[in-house]
């Protein structure tokens, strides 16, 4: 097992550990705070295969953190006032349904920005990127029906065979099974074909088209997975809060994002993770003595950029290897 | 006479009144070692781009095993079978060698949209690309990262990659320069066995390496062919020394 791994797994175990320890002191705000982590940890992770795999700064995937947030806001909506959606469907409180509905919504809006953003580079795409996301933020906005600028209230959380998913410790178990699968997703990638294709267009695309391989379909495809893995959290999200709202549509929402890749460690396994977790404690500890704790968090960050590249991986498992 | 691999017919390009390309017909037969010549500026990097697909060339044919390559990318190109070397090694810095011409085998097998296993893992990959290694001589250096070679290995391993891609004809844009004289030495004896595989368009500078190697050798200047011949044609003939050679060569 590589150090990159071991050190993954040490970061993954400590989050669930600190759950269970939150428990067994009756502290479900802990709870809540693990929560945070897991959820936000598999939102940026999503980032991660794009940003960090495929060099693609996509500075829009608060759009698809929002959509999957809306897939549960408006199904559960719809499920508690017994009102058909569209074309007679219903809406549902079923998670799982609720996920892939947000997965899928996430991934095919994210087929259409990739398509005109991805012909771009560098700054264009970040600018590109950002753009579709505010468009669907103002969108948001302005429609009343799922409750505009006040957002929509999930009354009751969204329910998973077989637990009571208003319990903190269910509700934790379930995003952290996702983050877990999401991690042991991002690192088959990572390694397979597809991963290699992608990792050599982030490092050399002239290269990558001189073996034959065109970059442009290796990045959409990334691009749709990543944009679908932060959707699923999005929706994870929306019944932590149970509430939705368009901020998570804004781009303080996707610079969030980068933000925690950039300090846990751009392209490493549980670097997400290690940023959400970071973040979360920062808000937490100093966001009750002050509200600029980001002004902090912006000197972690800066840092990070000046003094300590690989982030906190970095830090702890050393420079990433390519075998 | 076999029919060309590789047929260029009346290729122009201008770079604003720079005529880069200026009507070059030129082509490449199987077994044979063709090899361009020509000074710093001739256009010999700008001919190999847009025969690659780099660069858009602004009238003129280009066929490759008969098929007009025009409307094709540069990825398209290569999955025909060019197997292209840059005159600036152009590499995945961050790979290894054996990842580096992983890809490439990975590319061949036309399968790059696998999600799950691991390529390291995958013997189909790992022995073809061990193999091309091995045949220019990298063997020891698999695991060192692109970065972290030599010029002169740089230079290798990009032929190594265009081994583990099946190249039906190698463009190899000067790939003796910077290898020193072994290092030339023992390129010029694999190239010399490298043609009963491929053909090879070859750009080099070193004259010894042209001399040894070219079935055929073609002069640019200034965009334009001005000679095609043998070794001894070329040698001879009185305007490519006085444009190219030099008196004495
Ligand atoms: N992209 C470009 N834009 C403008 N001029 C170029 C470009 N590429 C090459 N040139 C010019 O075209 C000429 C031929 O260049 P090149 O093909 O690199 O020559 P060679 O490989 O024979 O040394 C040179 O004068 C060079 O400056
Ligand atoms: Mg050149």
């Amino acid at each position: 097992m590589t150090r990159e791994t071991t050190i993954s797994i040490v970061i993954v175990a400590g989050l669930l550990a600190a759950a269970f320890i939150a428990q067994a002191m009756g502290e479900t705000f802990y709870i809540t705070l693990a929560t945070r982590m897991a959820i936000l940890g598999l939102a940026a992770t999503g980032l991660n295969i794009a940003l960090g795999l495929g060099g693609l700064v996509s500075f829009g995937h608060a759009a698809f953190f929002g959509i999957g947030g809306y897939a549960a806001g408006i199904l559960a909506t719809h499920a508690f006032n017994s009102e058909p959606l569209l074309l007679g469907l219903p809406g549902t409180n079923q998670m799982i349904v609720i996920w892939i509905a947000g997965a899928i919504a996430a991934g095919l809006v994210a087929v259409l920005i990739g398509l005109i953003s991805l012909r771009t580079s560098g700054v264009y795409f970040i600018m590109i990127t950002l753009a579709f996301a505010q468009m669907i933020y103002y969108f948001a906005i302005s429609w009343p029906a799922y409750g505009g600028e006040d957002g929509l209230s999930i009354y009751v959380r969204n329910t998973f065979p077989g637990t009571n998913t208003l319990a903190p410790m269910s509700f934790f178990l379930i995003c952290f099974g996702l983050l877990v699968i999401g991690l042991v997703f991002f690192a088959l990638i990572r390694d397979s074909r597809f991963g290699a294709a992608l990792q050599a267009g982030r490092q050399n695309d002239t290269r990558l088209a001189a073996v034959g391989i065109g970059p442009f379909r290796v990045r959409l495809v990334a691009f749709v997975i990543s944009a679908m893995m932060t959707a699923l959290a999005g929706a994870l999200f929306a019944d932590l809060n149970r509430f939705v709202s368009p901020s998570m549509f804004s781009w303080h929402m996707s610079g969030e994002l980068i933000v925690l890749i950039i300090i846990g460690g751009v392209g490493r396994l549980a670097g997400p993770l290690a940023g959400a977790i970071v973040y979360v404690l920062f808000e937490f500890a100093l966001g009750g003595i002050t509200e600029h704790w980001q002004f902090f968090l912006g000197l972690i960050l800066l840092a990070v950029v000046l003094f300590a590249r690989g982030g906190v991986m970095g830090l702890l498992a050393g420079r990433a290897r390519h075998g | 006479m076999a029919e060309p691999i590789l047929d260029i017919r009346d290729l122009r390009k201008s770079f604003g009144a720079l005529k880069a390309t200026d009507g070059v017909s030129l082509d490449l037969r199987p077994g044979e070692i063709h090899a361009l010549i020509g000074p710093n500026g001739a256009g010999k990097s700008t001919l190999i781009h847009q025969i690659a697909g780099s660069l858009k060339p602004d009238s003129g044919e280009i066929r490759f095993e008969g098929r007009d390559v025009k409307p094709l990318d540069v990825a398209a190109r290569a999955r025909l079978g060019m197997g292209r070397t840059f005159q600036v090694s152009s590499l995945a810095p961050e790979f290894s060698a054996l990842r580096n011409v992983m890809l490439a085998v990975q590319a061949r097998q036309g399968s790059s949209f696998r999600f799950f296993k691991p390529v390291m893992h995958d013997r189909s990959l790992t022995e073809p690309a061990h193999e091309a290694l091995a045949r220019v001589g990298l063997s020891d250096r698999a695991d060192v990262s692109a970065a972290e070679l030599s010029h002169g290995e740089r230079r290798q391993l990009e032929i190594a990659i265009a081994l583990a891609l099946g190249a039906k004809a190698f463009l190899l844009d000067e790939p003796m320069a910077g290898m020193g004289p072994e290092g030339s030495q023992a390129l010029t004896t694999f190239l010399d066995g490298l043609r009963a595989e491929a053909p090879i368009l070859l750009i080099e500078h070193d004259m010894d390496a042209v001399f040894a190697l070219a079935d055929r050798i073609s002069v640019l200047v200034y965009g334009r062919i001005i000679a095609t011949g043998t070794v001894d044609d070329i040698r001879n003939h009185p305007a490519v020394r006085e444009a190219y050679l030099g008196d004495g060569a």
